[in-house]
Order: C-alpha cells, then structure tokens, then sequence
C-alpha cells in the first residue's frame, strides 16, 4: 500500500495526496515553477531554501536523476509537489529515481494531487506558508502547525545556504581572478565564469568588504539566493563599500541587494516568478530573451537613483525591473538567472559583459 | 518593428486538395493567416484549389480564388491583382512549391511581388538535402551520415562508410515512392536499383540509418528582430523509422533532461538562424541515441505544418496566425496572447497537461497493400487528447479514435508478437499489450520496438491496471476512480468488468459503469489549456476533462448550443464535415447563441479556440458528450454537421433526455436504417433498386436470383461503403458470402440490385420542416457503381443530356422525402437514373458536397441549416427558391494511391479518395480541364492516347476516339479495342498487353512514349494486366482515366486547353456576376 501525505496551506486548504521522498513533515513557503525540464536543477537551487516547490508540468521523475545535474552540495526545497512521480527513469544519464533521490536526501514529497488548482490558489491569493506531512494527515492540525512557520518576509535565509568556509574554483586557461559571494549561489554560474577564464574565489556571505578586496580580484561576483534581502544589511553594507573598486556582477539576490545598495527599495511580489519562459527585454539592444527566474522579490525601480542607473531590462510579462547598469561605473546587474540550469541559455551573453568589464578595468 | 506600411495587397497560397501528408491542418493555418492579415487592414488574395476549406469562404479574403495550384494560374491571379507579397508559408508544401517556382520563373520579380516569410534561399537551403547538410556542417551540428549515388556501384562505395541498414531516398520521386530501408546488401542493391530507376534525375540518396532512437520535433519561431522562441517540444512515441506523421506524438518531451533539452533548442535556434528563415514557423527534427545522448538533426520545415498546428492546439499559441503577423513586421513582444490577454506572444508556452496525438489509417481499403508503417506516411488523419498525465491522454485518445481494435487474445503466436514489435503496424499497441500479458519484459521489447522504456512502462502499467480491474468487477470505488484517471473509458470499464464477471457471465453496459461512478461522485473536471500553467489568468475557455479536484469551465448561464465535430479525418469524412461545423458556429454566434465545439482533431479549424465561443478538446463518445452537456446545459446539441460521428450518437443522446436540435433522431434513424427507410420509400412510392439480406450463401444466392446479377453487396456492419463489391455472377457471390459470414457471423449481408449503366445525382437540400429548398444537383460524371465521393461532380447538371422529367422528379423526390423525414437542417440524397429515377440513400446530415455547393451557388447552406436548426424559417431566411449556378463547377476527387504500393488505381462502391478540388469556368470542358489539373492530373493538349475497354464499353469506344482523333492525338490500343476501332475506319496502332509480350503498353508507358490512358476495367482475367498499366501510371505520373464518361469529359477539357488561354475569376467575381444575372 503506498503511504498517504497531506498538504496543507496556511489559508486551511488542504491536498491529500501519495507521499514519495523521505517521510515526516516539513513546512515551507509553498511556490510554483513552470519549468518543463530540470526538476533536479530546481531541487538543488539554494535560492528555494525554505520553499515547498510546486512543479507544474505534471509528468515528473522521467529521466531520473544523475550526480551531474545539480546545482549545489544538496537539494534545498523543503518540500516537493508534484501531480506524478515516475517510478521508473529512463535516460541514459539517469542514475537513480527521482523518489530514490528524494529519500536519500531527506527531502519531504507529495505527488497524485490537483496541483493546477493548488497553482491557481497561490495565484490569486499569493505565496503562502504550507506543509506536508506524512504523519499527520488532519487537516486542522497540520494547518495548526503550518501557521507557527515564520513567513519569508523578514527571514534570513542566506545564512543558513551559504558555505561555511572560503573555497576556489579553478578556471579554464585562467586569466581574471573572480571574488563570488555565496548567499546561495548555483554550480552552474562558477561553471560559466570557470568556462571564460575566471578563477573564482567563492566567500561566505558573512564575508566583509576588506576580506574581497584583499583576494584583489579583477571582478566581483553577487550570487543568487533565498528570501527576502531586507534583512541583509551587512551585505549591503559591505556591497555598498565594494561599488565602483571593482567590477561587479549581481545575480537575482545579488542584484536586488545592489538596489538596496543604491538606496533602492525591494518588495515582496504576489507569487513571484519562477520558470523558464519568462521574457525580458533588453532596453539596450531592443531584443527579447526567454529568461529563468527565481524570484519572489523584486527591486522597485522608482526607488532606483535614476542619475546613476540605467533600468537595462524589464520583463514584458509584468513589466517588473529585470535589471540595471550603471552610468559611469563597472557595475552589472539582472534579477533573472543567466546561468540558465534549468532553462534557456538566451542571456548568457551576460557572462560575457562581466568579462568585458574586467577587461576595461 | 511595427507592421509594415509599404506593402498593402498580399498573396496566400494554400495548399490544395487534402493527401495523406497534407491536410486540414492547412486550412486551419491559411484561414488563421487569412483572418490576421484581413483584421489588421491588408488586402489579402487567396488562391486554393480546395472548395471545402474554410479559407475559400469569400467572406474571409478580399479575392479568393479556387484555381489550380499550378505556376501559370497563380502568375495570372498575380497579373490580375497585382499583389505587393506572396506568403508562402502557410500552405504545406504544395504552397511552398508552387512560390519556389513562381520566383525561379521570374514571375514575381517580373510583377514586382516580394516574397514575405521565408525567402528562396532559406527555402531552398532547408528543402534541398545537400544545401541542407553542408550549411547545418557548418554550424557544427551533426546529420545522418549520406551521400548521393547515381549509379548503383556509386551507391555501394556509399555503404561502405554509411552501413547497413542503410536508409534509401530517390530524388524527385512521386510522394517519396521508391525509398525503402535495406537490411542486407541483397535488398540494399534491389532497392538502389529501382530507385535509381523510378528518380527522374537517376539519383538515390544513400543514408545512415538512424532506426530506433528516439524522435523529436521542435516548433520554433522567429522575427524579424532575430527573436526566436520555442513553442513547443514533440516527442515521438515510435522510434525512428516511423514517420512522426505516422507516430503517436506526446507533448512536451517527457524523457529528456534539461541539459538535453536545452541542446536542442540551441541548436533548433542555430537551424533556424542559419537556413536564413526570417520570420515565422519552422519544423525542426532530430533524432537521439537512447544510448549515448549523441543527437542528429532530421529536417527541417521551413513554414508551418502538420506538427505546427497540433503544437498550436497543445500549447495554445497559434502558430500560423502569429507567423502571418511576423511576416508583416510586427516582432513578438508586439503581439498579445490571445487567452491571457496580458502577457506578449514572446514568451514560450508552459503545459500543465500531457497531448498525445494518435493517428488514424485506412489500409482496410487498400487490401492490396500491406500495413507497415515505415519512413512514408500512411495515415489519413488523428487525433489530439490532453490529460493530466500520459496514461490519461493517451487513453482519452485512444478512444477519440472510435475503433477500438482489440486483439483476441487467445493463442497469439509469440512470433506473431515478435515480428509486430520489430515491424510496426497500426496495430502496434495492441501488440505491445499482448506482449506485456504474456509476461514480456520490458527490456525486451524496448530492444525489440525501439520504443522508449518510459513509455512502455507507462503503457504496461495500465495493461496491469486492465487485469485489477477486471478482478475488481467493479467493486471497489478507488479503483474505478483511479482507472477514470489512467484514461479508462465506461465502455471499456464495462468489458473489462464483463470479462471475468461471476459464474452467471454478467454482461456490464457502460450505462452501469456510469451509474456506478455518479454514485461514488467519480465525475471529471475541466480544466482550461492557457499557454502558462496558470501562471496567469485565462480568458479563453479552451478546455479539456480530467479526474481532478477543480472545474474550471465556469459555464455561463448564456443561450447556448453545443456543435458536435467529426473527429479525426479518414476517407469518407473528412475536411469538409469540419466546415460544416464552423459554419455553424459562425452562423449561431451571429445569432446571439453562446457556440461550443466539441472536436478531438487538431489538424482543423473547428477546434481552434478562436472558432466557437468554448472549445471542448475532447474524444466524441457517449460518455464524453454527456459530461460537458452535464456541465453546460445547452439550449440544443447538433449532431447532423459533424458526419457520421455524431450521428452515431443521436438516439443514444436523445435518450439520455439531451436536446438534439434540428432534425429528430427519430427521423435520423429512420433515414439511416436501410430496412426501415425502404418502408417508406415504398409508401411514398419512390422506387429504390430491389433489395434482401442474406446470411448465408444460400439465403444469397437466392435473394440473387429473384432480383437478378450484377447485384451490389455490403455486410450490414459496415459504414462508408466499406467491403461493397458489385457481383456479376453465382460463384463469386458464393466466395464473397463465405468470407463475409466468416469475418461476421452475427451480421446480415445486404443485397441489392445492382444498376447498371445508370447515372448518378447528388442532391444536397435544407428544409425546416415545411419547406424544402434545393441547394444544388449534381450530375456524376463517372456511372452509379463508383462511389460518389470518387466520382467526379457536375454542377448544374448537363440539361441537353438529361430527360428534364428526371431532373424534376429528382426535385420532386427530395422535397417529398424532406418533408415525410421531418429534415429539420440538412440533406442529401443520392439518386441513381437509369429508365427510371431510383433513390440510392438518403443522409439526414451535412454531405461532402455542401462546402462545393455552397462556394457555387454562393448560399452558405451549412448556415442557414444552422439558423432553421434554431427555429426559423426558410421564409424568414429569404431563401425560398432554389439557387441557380451560372457557371460550370465540377468536383473531382484526388486518390491516394501513390502512397501505397502495389494497390490497383480502380474505383468502385467503396470510397477511396482522401480529397476533392474544385474547376469553375463558362465552359464545362475548361471546369473539368481545370479541375483534373488541381487534382494532379495533367492532361496532354495533344501526343499519343491508349485505349483500352472492356466488351461492354466496346461499342461505344469509337466515338471516344474519334474525339481523340479529331484534337490530334494519335491512337494506340490494345488489339481487341483497336479491331473495334479500325472497323470504324480510325487509324490506330496496335500495341501488347502486359502478357502477351514486349515492348507492351506498360513499357510504352514507363518509357513516356503514351500520354494519356483509357482503361476501363475488363473483369477478372485481365486485372493482372490493367493493373500493371494503372500502376505504371501511377509511378509515372501519366494521367489514366478507368471510366468512359470520363474520358468523354477529358476530350472536352483537351479540348478547352488547346482553344481557350487561362483566365481567372475570383468566387466573389462568379457570385457578382451571378445576382446581376437575375
Ligand atoms: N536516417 C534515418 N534513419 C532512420 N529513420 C529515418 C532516417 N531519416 C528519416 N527517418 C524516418 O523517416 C521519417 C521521414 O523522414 P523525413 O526526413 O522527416 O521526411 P519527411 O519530409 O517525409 O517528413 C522520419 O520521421 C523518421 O522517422
Ligand atoms: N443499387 C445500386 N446500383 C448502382 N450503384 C449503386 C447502388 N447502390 C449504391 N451504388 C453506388 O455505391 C455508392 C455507395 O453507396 P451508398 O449507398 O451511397 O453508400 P455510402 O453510405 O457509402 O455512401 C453510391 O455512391 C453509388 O455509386
Ligand atoms: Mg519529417
Ligand atoms: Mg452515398
């Protein structure tokens, strides 16, 4: 007999569902991600830590999961939804199931339930705190507990992702000198500053101004993340004293803890963004890139100093900031995820601009 | 980029007569296209030589013309109308062709047209295999290795570096005729030499072969920004090797990983940037090794296509519509959504669902031919199922299919099984069940069919849920629920439950099933297709029924009424039923009505969300009908639009208390139930042929003799004029029962006097009740006995060559019969004239025909059905008297036997054709002329003509030659027919038949020394022989003509092409002309 789970929002809805993965209970800030492919990207992602991920393409598991495709030390979600989990994989890189993988990390999962209509709930009513279980399968008590789960908003969640100690990560042929801040970041951007050359230095969020400048890299490197930027203030303390001694290049947490860094504002969104087809316009060039996002909060570019920054990207689905330049310093920045894993490769021209920074520098 | 203002007047080139590769898939992508650039102010000309399309509507375009689509037509509509584009894309590749060869002559250039979409080079490098592969080298993208051989030792220096089994392509064969795969080099040489033989150009084209990875199709757009978006990922269920025509397709991808994926689009990105398409759709396909992830580009389509439009209908985002935009300058990021409104069309689609889509073959009438399913289409139509999950869609399409071909299941040799797993056929699932209930595994038969092991599995898990459930006998309500949810149908719910029911051998009817789920609350939900996972709202109701936990369909308490569709297309119902139901939507929008399609076939209009106000993609049963009437409520459901589909339905339905409107299902049953409606033909006095039924040889034999030879025989199971034969003696009609007793114990046989030498009329009429309106007659050029949907129609009917009293007790038949039937809508009846009128049948529905009448007379017959269907009246419509043609408007059919090898080209009572075009001109030798020239054949304006008839038609070849004489042609016979002919005094050489030694006619034939055959076919002892000429003449592209009437009309079009120079006349210039006329 397959074990039952029950999911529970914090609005008292509940979903039962087959329970997969590792049994208990497990809560969470429950969102969605339209990604087709790339469920053990999004698994491995830090910037989901402290999120239960709703996966909306129903067929989930099919190509198994591999020891390659991940993005960080371990998967981060709190918990994983989907409406069916494969029992079985079939690719020629798949090394295990999906639900194998999920046990052995100890990652809560429920599957066999509408997650469409889960999907549309948090779209009208936004992200909410959740939780499944495999234990306890009441309703009331389940939303009891989901209700004593902190919200997103305020939390800080960098610090419990980021690394504890200081690490490299070797470059091709290398030739710039890279400092990243860890407040979550994915493999899959070392591999791209690798890739072009970079050796990278990757520090504790924690890290100050001084112990980066002291590396003297060529560039500076802000990472995604989890959670609300708000509460980090020593990183924008530190980003603000880092500004224009180096080249910098922020990432979706890293780029709205540059806004907070330019005195801009950020704002906790409906559901946020979170998938592969989302398009963003570059103002500069006047094309249009299907982009991956992670996103629940988002910089207000009203807020921005309009003298020393130039809004380069917005995206045409909701008109939201996707990015900013600076006038006159070396300082790059989008909300979206040019690394890509999982989803298009569009912007990774991006990489290619931070180069050209170092190089101008 | 804005739209472009320098261009005003453009082109759209459809794509003719439906073929097996080429279907209403583009009629559904030029009406989108027609529709976008007709709302956005350009002028748009449209040509096809297609009547039943919904892009012929004249409404629809600001000229239309059905023309052929050949290159001196379109220059002489482009000379007309002096357009400023040409958008070649969006009609298949007859429409890519004929721009192609329009641009090499000069012809738009010489007018000053641009060619907007897709230019000659990007064409050219996607469509010529060398260009193809030397541009995709150059990106660094992999192909099959190949190489080209004009020889067959060239060809074997090939093999060396591409192995065996080796993929073999003539070049510039008729439908790809002549490849064929070669497992071994004794085949490898054979296939090679016939090839080499069959190829105008001599040449073969030598490839790797790929068999057994996996296939993939991508649909990508681009713009004239250079933005490319990815608008949805194909996966083929069948391995390599099966057209993914012929493949049961799933979208999205569901067994790649994302890096994979992501490969793929770059490099389905790189394809389309390289081969130079501008702006609009393309098909890109790729193949994968399952076991090393190495990945090869297939082709590419440069323009939208089959798989553009099931993306369309998977994902939501019209493919067609969006490119005709691009064409004209807008960028993506300018075009809205249609269903979120909110969001810009430069984004890619997200499923929340699994589409399957399955085809649809006819090889049961083509017995001749073996059903493989190989690199060469075959299927006539499918469908397109959406569900939570694979298992869902692809039980929901299975049933959308309306055949269920289970296998017995007794004794199936396990080599049997074996070889239907290496060989596909259509029966290849039912195949792979088998093999799972005999405990095959899984690797084994993944090894065996190439098909991926995720999918098998998935497969094999509802084989097992098949054997719970009939273990269960319904008993336990999480079972049944969970088999709603893994696709299951009541009626198969209901055998299942049957199968290993109690020691009483309980049989279940669905009807209980669904008693049994409505009270475990066991009902499904609906839920919408929205291009974004509801990421945003939609406003579009294009909906789909799962077993979930939330409806979505949010009906409206609104008037409404529920149009029925004719599912996937085959031969006998097809294109020309869809625009009977989109027709009907528009009329009953226009009449206030809240419109709502229920279609499962993704290639047509019907079922894009743009077409009725709701769209239900959704299979076309009992069961799934009364779900979305449950949800709705609607005022009226029609059934009478859809063909034979939703007729099928009607009683069921009525019974159910489900308000059919229009004609009763009553008067439906009694028109359709040929015992019953004999009754009342006989007490109206209506003569019908003599008829019995038999179900044994004696009872037929004895019928026979009390009603005489040639008799016409059907088994009463049947429906399209399937397994009909004519019979012209005992024995035959002794060997014909067995069989057909054999195959069908239970069944009669119908037996009818089978009339010769009658002519053949197709009456199409609308009636409310107390008044019938004839819509047209139509005169079949080819005699009773050919199946009127081969035949070639007339329309108005030839007067001097018809007794008017026939023509007026046709008239007289119809009204009578419409109002005796209580017709509430549509009609047709055939009738059969001889020495007396016979009526052959009656339809209580829309026919094939209404789509030619209507672009004829200009009466939009399926809407004003439509509107009497609602309760008004012919009065109150204005249409009282029978419209008038002023013109000649013929019909001909368009066959598909270039598809399938070794099947005779002879037509008869059973249907064959898969499409129709339309000739219109003053003269009724111009219309045939033209309309022989849009079905693909050529008739010669003069050189050599065979003749070749049967004793009957002897005496009446001379005048038939001499007509051919008289324009110039020199005779050739065969020696019975030529004695014939000399004894009249014509000069006419003799020639062998097939037998009797060589050089014989089919040598003559294959060496282009004849031109135009007449055959008409002389019985048994011969048919080796006439089926040798008839396929020579397929393979060779020279027109063959089986009937003398026919071939009487091609002297007449032979004639109109040598006096009369081409002129054009668009529908909205007939239907002009034809009211000043009155
Ligand atoms: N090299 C090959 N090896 C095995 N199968 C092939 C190969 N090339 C094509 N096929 C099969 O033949 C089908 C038709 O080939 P394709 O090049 O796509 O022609 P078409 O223009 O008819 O679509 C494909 O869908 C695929 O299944
Ligand atoms: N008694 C008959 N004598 C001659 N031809 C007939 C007779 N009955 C049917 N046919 C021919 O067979 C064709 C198909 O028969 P029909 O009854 O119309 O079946 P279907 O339901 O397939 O349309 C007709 O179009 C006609 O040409
Ligand atoms: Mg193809
Ligand atoms: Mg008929």
């Amino acid at each position: 007999m397959r074990r039952r789970a029950l999911l529970c929002l914090e609005d008292g809805i509940s979903f039962e569902g087959e329970a997969f993965g590792a049994g208990g209970e497990s809560f969470g800030e429950v969102v969605f991600n339209t990604s087709m492919t790339g469920y053990q990207e999004v698994l491995t992602d830090p910037s989901y830590a402290g999120q239960i991920v709703i996966m909306t393409q129903p067929e989930m598991g099919n190509y198994g999961t591999n020891a390659e495709d991940v993005e960080s030390r371990r998967p981060f979600v709190q918990g994983f939804v989907v409406r069916d989990c494969s029992p079985v994989f079939s690719n020629w890189r798949g090394h295990e199931t999906l639900d194998g993988y999920l046990q052995k990390e100890g990652i809560v999962a429920i599957a066999d339930l509408d997650t469409r209509s889960l999907v549309r709930r948090i779209r009208s009513q936004g992200a909410m705190r959740g939780g499944i279980s495999t234990e306890d399968l009441d309703p009331t008590s389940l939303c009891r507990k989901v209700l004593q789960w902190p919200e997103m908003k305020g939390s800080d969640y960098v610090s419990k992702v980021t690394t504890s100690a200081a690490y490299d990560y070797p470059g091709e042929r290398p030739r710039y000198r890279v400092v990243a801040y860890d407040f979550g970041i994915k493999t899959n951007i070392l591999r791209n500053l690798s890739r072009r050359g970079c050796e990278v230095t990757v520090l504790p969020a924690s890290a100050g101004a001084e112990d980066v400048l002291d590396l003297k890299p060529d560039g500076i490197f802000l990472s995604n993340g989890p959670g609300d930027p708000e509460p980090l203030q020593g990183a924008v303390d530190n980003i603000r004293k880092l500004i224009g001694k180096k080249p910098i290049f922020g990432i979706c947490l890293g780029h709205q803890l540059l806004g907070l860094a330019f005195g801009g504002k950020t704002f906790k969104m409906k559901f946020g963004h979170r998938g592969g087809n989302q398009p963003v316009k570059n103002l500069v060039t006047g094309k249009v890139e299907i982009t991956v996002h992670n996103h629940g909060f988002a910089v207000d570019p009203d807020s921005l100093p309009e003298s020393e920054l130039q809004l380069t990207h917005v995206n045409l689905n909701d008109q939201t900031l996707e990015g900013f330049r600076h006038r006159y310093l070396p300082v790059l920045s989008v909300q979206y995820h040019p690394e890509a894993s999982p989803g298009p490769r569009d912007s990774l021209y991006l990489f290619d601009e931070f180069i050209q920074m170092m190089d101008q520098a | 980029m804005p739209r472009r203002d320098d261009i005003q007047r453009i082109l759209i080139v459809g794509s003719g007569p439906i073929v097996i590769g080429q279907a209403c898939e583009f009629d559904y992508s030029g009406t989108q296209a027609c529709k976008a650039l007709v709302s956005d102010g350009f002028e748009v000309v449209l040509v096809n030589s297609n009547p039943a399309t919904i892009m012929t509507d004249p409404e629809l375009a600001t000229r239309t013309y059905i023309e052929p689509l050949t290159p001196e037509f379109v220059e002489e509509i482009i000379r007309k109308e002096r357009p400023d584009a040409l958008l070649p894309t969006v009609g298949g590749q007859t429409g890519l062709n004929v721009s192609v060869e329009l641009c090499e002559q000069g012809v738009l250039s010489r007018y000053g047209v641009e060619m907007i979409g897709a230019n000659l080079t990007a064409i050219k490098v996607a469509e010529d295999r060398r260009q193809f592969r030397a541009a995709m080298e150059e990106i660094g993208l992999e192909v099959p290795r190949s190489g080209f051989a004009n020889s067959l030792k060239e060809a074997q220096k090939i093999l060396e570096r591409v192995g065996l089994p080796a993929i073999i392509r003539p070049s510039f064969t008729l439908g790809g005729s002549g490849s064929g795969i070669a497992f071994n080099s004794v085949e490898f040489d054979e296939i090679i030499s016939g090839g080499l033989q069959l190829s105008p150009i001599h040449e073969v084209l030598v490839e790797e072969s790929i068999i057994g990875w996996k296939e993939f199709e991508l649909e990508v757009m681009r713009d004239l920004n250079d933005n490319v978006v990815i608008i949805c990922s194909i996966e083929n269920f069948d391995a390599m090797g099966v057209h993914t025509g012929d493949s049961i397709t799933v979208a999205p991808a569901q067994t790649l990983s994302d890096p994979e994926y992501q490969d793929m689009r770059d490099a389905a990105i790189a394809v389309i940037r390289k081969v130079g398409v501008e702006t609009g759709g393309s098909n890109i396909q790729f193949a994968v090794d399952p076991s090393s992830g190495r990945m090869v580009l297939i082709e590419m389509n440069p323009r939208v296509s089959r798989s553009s439009a099931l993306a369309s209908k998977a994902t939501g985002f019209p493919i067609a519509k969006i490119a005709a935009k691009l064409a004209v300058g807008y960028t993506l990021d300018e075009i809205p959504n249609d269903i979120t409104l909110k969001t810009p069309a430069s984004f890619e689609p997200t499923l929340d669902y699994v589409v399957v889509k399955i085809p649809r073959w006819n090889f049961e009438k083509f017995p001749a031919t073996k059903p493989l399913l190989g690199t060469q289409m075959k299927s006539v139509g499918e469908v397109m199922a959406i569900g939570r999950t694979f298992q869902e869609a692809l039980g929901k399409g299975l049933r959308s299919l309306e055949h269920d071909r289970t296998l017995a299941e007794e004794a199936v040799d396990p080599e049997r099984i074996r070889e239907n797993l290496i060989q596909p056929t259509p029966l290849r699932l039912a195949y792979l069940r088998l093999a799972f209930l005999e405990q095959w595994s899984l690797v084994e038969i993944a090894a065996l069919s190439g098909i991926d092991p995720w999918f098998l599995f998935r497969f094999r898990e509802v084989v097992q849920l098949e054997e719970e459930l009939a273990a269960s006998r319904g008993a336990d309500p999480d079972l049944l629920r969970k088999a709603k949810r893994y696709g299951f149908s009541d009626v198969r719910l209901a055998q299942l439950f049957s199968e290993s029911s109690d020691a009483e051998g309980r049989v279940w009817r669905d009807a209980e099933v669904r008693e049994l789920r409505e009270k475990a609350g066991i009902r499904p939900v609906f839920k919408r297709v929205d291009t974004c996972a509801a990421e945003f709202e939609s406003y579009t109701p294009y909906l789909y029924s799962t077993y979930e936990a939330e409806d979505e369909s949010e009906p409206s308490d609104a008037r409404k009424i529920v149009i029925l569709g004719s599912g996937p297309n085959r031969i006998g119902q097809g294109i020309e039923f869809d625009y009977c139901c989109c027709h009907a939507a528009f009329a009953l929008k226009d009449a206030g009505f809240e419109t709502i399609m229920v279609n499962c076939n993704p290639e047509t209009v019907s079922t894009d969300y743009d077409t009725a106000d709701r769209l239900y993609f959704e299979p076309l049963t009992f069961e799934d009908v009364m779900e979305i009437v449950e949800k709705e409520k609607p005022q009226g459901v029609i059934v009478q639009f859809g063909g034979q589909t939703p007729l099928k339905l009607a009683l069921p339905l009525f019974h159910a208390g489900v308000p059919i409107i229009g004609t009763s299902p009553e008067s439906i049953d009694l028109a359709e139930d040929r015992k019953r409606f004999g009754l009342l033909a006989r007490r109206l006095g209506i003569p019908q042929p003599e008829a019995g039924t038999a179900r044994s040889v004696e009872e037929a034999v004895g019928v026979a003799r009390s009603i005489g030879f040639p008799v016409l025989v059907r088994p009463s199971y049947v429906l399209g004029g399937r397994a009909m034969a004519i019979i012209y003696d005992e024995n035959s009609l002794q060997s014909y029962m067995a069989s057909a007793v054999e195959a069908a114990p239970r069944h009669p046989v119908l037996i009818d006097k089978f009339l010769e030498d009658a002519r053949e009329y197709d009456v199409d009429a609308v009636a409310d009740g107390k008044r019938v309106v004839i819509g047209g007659i139509m005169e079949h050029i080819e005699e009773a006995g050919i199946h009127s949907g081969d035949s070639t129609s007339v329309l108005p009917p030839d007067e001097s060559d018809l007794d008017p009293a026939h023509l007026e007790t046709m008239r007289r038949h119809t009204r009578r019969l419409g109002l005796e039937l209580g017709v509430v809508g549509l009609m047709n009846v055939q009738f059969a004239v001889r020495d007396e009128v016979y009526v052959l049948e009656v339809n209580p529905r829309a026919s094939r025909t209404v789509p030619f009448v209507s672009k004829a007379t200009g009466v939009p017959l399926a809407k004003i059905a439509a509107q009497l269907m609602i309760g008004r009246s012919l009065d109150e419509l204005g249409l009282t008297v029978d419209p008038k043609v002023s013109h000649c408007f013929i019909k001909a059919p368009v066959f598909p036997f270039a598809k399938f090898p070794g099947v005779d080209t002879i037509l008869g009572p059973e249907m064959k054709s898969t499409g129709e075009v339309m000739g219109v001109s003053e003269n009724r030798g111009d219309a045939y002329a033209r309309a022989q020239l849009s079905a693909g054949m050529v008739l010669p304006r003069t050189g050599v003509v065979f003749i070749s008839v049967n004793d009957r038609d002897k005496p009446k070849v001379t005048p038939l030659a001499e007509g051919f004489q008289k324009l110039g042609f020199r005779l050739v016979a065969t020696r019975g027919t030529a004695a014939y002919m000399k004894r009249a005094g014509l000069v006419v050489e003799s020639v062998y038949k097939v037998k009797e030694g060589r050089p014989n006619v089919a040598d003559l034939i294959k060496s282009d020394k004849i031109d135009l055959v007449v055959n008409t076919p002389l019985g048994r002892d011969s048919r080796y022989d006439e089926k040798a000429i008839r396929r020579a003449c397929v393979q060779h592209g020279t027109p063959c003509i089986t009937t003398l009437s026919a071939a009487h009309a091609a002297v007449d079009a032979i004639h109109a092409l040598q006096r009369e120079k081409i002129s054009v006349r668009s529908l909205q210039d007939y239907h002009e002309l034809k009211l000043a006329d009155r």
